[in-house]
Order: structure tokens, then sequence, then C-alpha cells
């Protein structure tokens, strides 16, 4: 299915039937449950998979696919329910016995309680959106001040883009490799884990670079995240791929549960490559009730794998750069893959997120993984717009992100 | 005279500011929304605003004319 703004996109023209559900404003199509259900009436699909925007984390629309009659491809309602809200997920992994940082047990009321519980807590602190994601609404505050400001400002945010105006505080982490773990719930109930990723390449708390496994994760401490993880999976009933968000404090080699994302992440690929295992297939057989084809008793990942995520946006300021894509060339050979939206001639529209393309990259280790990188960024030509592929160039020179050494800051110190 | 044009397609998310209102330099006159990005348009000067050419809602090409500030 596809909006008005994608007529032209490869993925329409790749499909073998494609419904057009509704102009390019997405509460009018991506985001309108009626349209979409409508077309997989019309069209006779029996299953909906949900990708990993819009609607793809939203227990309402899961629920009312099912009501339908439909093959809901992903875990349950209740599981979405129970992890979309920050808050309650905090207080759910602290009962499974997940690590979680000093917060907020329940929705902050106002600007006064937050003031209070940040003096409980400590400056600097983190403020959320309860029921948020994509890093809308969240700031870290460092003094009463700027937690006063920030606090409305999340609110305001928090209740236009995700319809709740709960907030939420919690211990800021001053320097922290984001890695997280990918589960697969399994069609007997089991929960197994495969592996991580590091994804603490990030601009606007959003993610541009990922890979696996993470330079900053030893052994012990990796199999201590992947048994939280399948702990936190447990504690739902997990079905289907799912991903555990979490914190490593790179001071004190410490993890803590950020939040689960109930559905597939858009750098999955790096899983992949180093498994073996295709997420999306798994997905599917989940939900239709088979076993994996793989044997989850011996996962064996092997290499390195690395995702550069190809944005429509200039490189230095990484500001929105939509427009005509003129030339686009991809880079082709042994361990790389790149899964691209877009190709030469298409319009990239303001309405939605500036993804154009997945570069992935699988190596022996990781030394080789970044060369081949340099060399495919180097390959990959897109000109009509701007995008941030001289950023990524620049990135994989770096000292810091070459010597494995980093964490969530690496972009500001990149470009300051 | 300062013209403040759109630096890329967007679309209008709120006017903030309203004709006729005497601005100071930075203050944020629109904000638009690209790509799932907010991005405030500021006065580039003091003055009065003389003309407001969006409305909220507009999708607005690269180049388009969105205040004047005299």
């Amino acid at each position: 299915m596809y909006s008005e703004a994608d007529a032209e996109l490869p993925f329409v023209a790749e499909a073998d039937e494609a419904v057009l559900i509704g102009p390019a404003q997405a509460k009018l199509s991506y985001l309108n449950v009626d349209a979409i259900l409508q077309a997989a009436s019309s069209s006779g699909a029996a299953a909906i998979h949900p990708g990993y925007g819009f609607l793809a984390e939203n227990a309402e629309f899961a629920a009312q696919v099912i009501d339908a009659g439909l093959t809901w491809i992903g875990p349950s309602p209740e599981a979405i329910e129970q992890m979309g809200d920050k808050i309650r997920a905090r207080n759910l992994m602290a009962s499974a016995g997940v690590p979680v940082a000093e917060g907020a047990t329940e929705p902050v009321a106002d600007e006064n309680a937050a003031v209070d519980l940040a003096k409980q807590i400590g400056y600097p602190i983190m403020i959320k959106a309860a029921a948020g994601g994509g890093g809308i609404g969240m700031s870290a505050a460092g003094d009463e001040q700027s937690l006063r400001s920030g606090f409305e400002t999340a609110r305001s945010r928090a209740e236009r883009f995700f319809g709740s105006p709960a907030i939420l505080l919690e211990r800021y982490i001053a320097a922290a490799r984001h890695v997280e773990i990918q589960i697969l719930g399994l069609a007997d109930g089991r929960v197994v884990a495969l592996g991580e990723r590091d994804c603490s390449v990030q601009r606007r708390h959003q993610k541009v670079a990922e890979e696996t496994p993470s330079p900053g994760v030893d052994q012990g401490l990796r199999e201590r995240m992947l048994a939280a993880a399948i702990r936190a999976g447990e504690a739902v009933g997990y079905r289907g791929a799912g991903t555990v968000e979490c914190l490593v404090d790179t001071q004190t080699g410490d993890f803590v549960f950020l939040e689960m994302n109930t559905r597939l992440q858009v750098e999955h690929p790096v899983t992949e490559m180093v498994t073996g295992i295709d997420l999306v297939e798994q997905q599917l057989r989940v939900a239709d009730g088979l076993d994996a084809s793989f044997d989850a008793a011996s996962i064996s990942p092997s290499g390195h794998a690395l995702e550069l995520r190809i944005y429509a946006e200039d490189p230095v300021r990484f500001l929105p750069s939509p427009g005509t894509i003129e030339q686009w060339q991809e880079p082709t050979g042994p361990g790389i893959r790149v899964d691209a939206g877009y190709t030469a001639g298409n319009t990239v529209t303001p309405h939605y997120d500036p993804l154009l393309a997945k570069l992935v990259l699988h190596a022996q280790d990781r030394a080789e993984a970044l060369a081949l990188a340099r060399q495919a960024v180097g390959a990959f030509i897109v000109t009509g717009l701007k995008t941030n592929l001289a950023f990524h160039a620049d990135l994989l020179n770096s000292e810091e992100f070459g010597s494995g050494d980093y964490d969530t800051s690496v972009v500001s110190r990149l470009r300051p | 005279m300062t013209e403040i044009r759109a630096e890329m397609v967007a679309n209008v998310w709120k006017v903030v500011a309203v004709e006729g209102d005497t601005v100071a330099d930075g203050d944020t006159l629109v904000i638009l929304e690209s790509m799932k990005m907010e991005i405030p348009v500021v006065a580039e000067g003091a003055g009065k605003l003389t003309r407001l050419a969006v409305a909220e809602g507009d999708v607005i090409q690269e180049g388009d004319l969105i205040a004047v500030i005299e």
C-alpha cells in the first residue's frame, strides 16, 4: 500500500499488487486504519506486516487487524501496550530483574513534581515522553531552570506527536553507548537472543550508523545483556522480532534498560549479516505458527557488520533536504548490501523520514568492515539533492569511530 | 526591507507571529516541518512584520516567500 506522495517509488512498482490508500499527509494514509483495512480487504490480503514506522507499535491497530480476521505479523497487542508506555515498561522490566536507571515509577504530574523528583535523582536528568520514540520531546536538563523549560517542551511535543502528555524523568548517563539486543519470540513460546547492535552514532537522538558486534561490549557483558533481554521478552510473552534497547555506562560498564521496540528495527540487517538469519522470514514463520528456520540452540554470529543510514540531509548540519534524485548509483561487491527505497528520477518529499537507503557491509572483522565501508561510501553516487554520504566518509575516517571507543556523543564531536 | 524565504521544501506546521507584529532579531515567525523535523523560521533583523505569506498546512517550495520585515 502507498500514499499519493510515494506513487512513483520502486516499492510500488516492485509489488505484485499495490493499493493507493490516501494522500501524502500520513494522517490520511499511512496512519489511516480504515483505509489500510479496506486495502487489505479489497486485495484479499490475509496478513499485515506493519514495517517499522507509523502504526508498527500501535496496540490498537494490531487489535483492529486481528479483529478484522487478519494475521498480525508482530507481538500481541497486550505486549505492544505494555512496552509502549515507557514508565510501565520500566516498572515491568525492574520486576523481571532487568536493570533500569533510577527514575519515575509513574507519570510526572507537573513542573513542580518534576523539580522535586529531580532533587532525589540528581542533575543532569533526562526528560522523555512516556509514549514517545525517535527522540522527539527528549532532552537532558542540567539544572532546575532547564528542567522547567524542557518539561513544558516535552509535554507539548508528547501531546502533539504521541497523543499523550505523560512525562518520564530518568537519571542521565553522561557517557553512554546505545546497545540493543535483537530478540525473537518463537511460535513455541521460547524467546531467543540474536546478539547485540551498537547504535551509538546518533544525531538528534536518531541513529545514523550501527554495528555488530559492539566494540564496547565484552563477552561477560554480552552474556548478561542477552540473558536480560530474554527475561524482558519472556515477561511479556513476546512473539516475533523485537529489540531490547539498553544504555551501557562507559564509566562503570553497567547497563540499564532503555525501552523495547515491539517491531522490526531499521538496523536489523546487521544482525542478519552476521547470523545468516533472515529476520523478516522468521517474523512471517512465527506469525504463521511455524518453527524458526534455524537451530535456536546454536546461533553463531560470524564476522563484523556495519550499517550506514543514507539520509536526504545536508552532511554538516543534518537539515532535511528533500528534492529530486538525478543520479543514483549504488556500490556493489562481496560483503556489500544496499536496501534502498529510491532510485534515479524519484522525488524525495518532505512528508516522511529522510532515510533513502541502508548501506550494509559485512567482513571478517571490524577493520575490514570499515575499509569496505570507506570504499562503498566513495562509490555511492547520489546527485540532485543533499545526502549525508560525506558525513559517513568523515565518520569512517575519524579516530574516535575508528578506535571503536566511542559513545552517543560521537556525532556532536565530529560536527561541533 | 528583509524578505525571508524557505530554505527547503516543507510543510507549514505553525504560524507563530501575526502580520503587523513588531519583531526582534531571532524571534520565531513560523515553524516548518520537513521529514519529521521541526524547523523554526526566525526574523533576520528587527522591524515590523509587514507580510506573512504562509498559512498553517501550506506546502512551500525552496525559495518561496515566507515573510517580509520592514
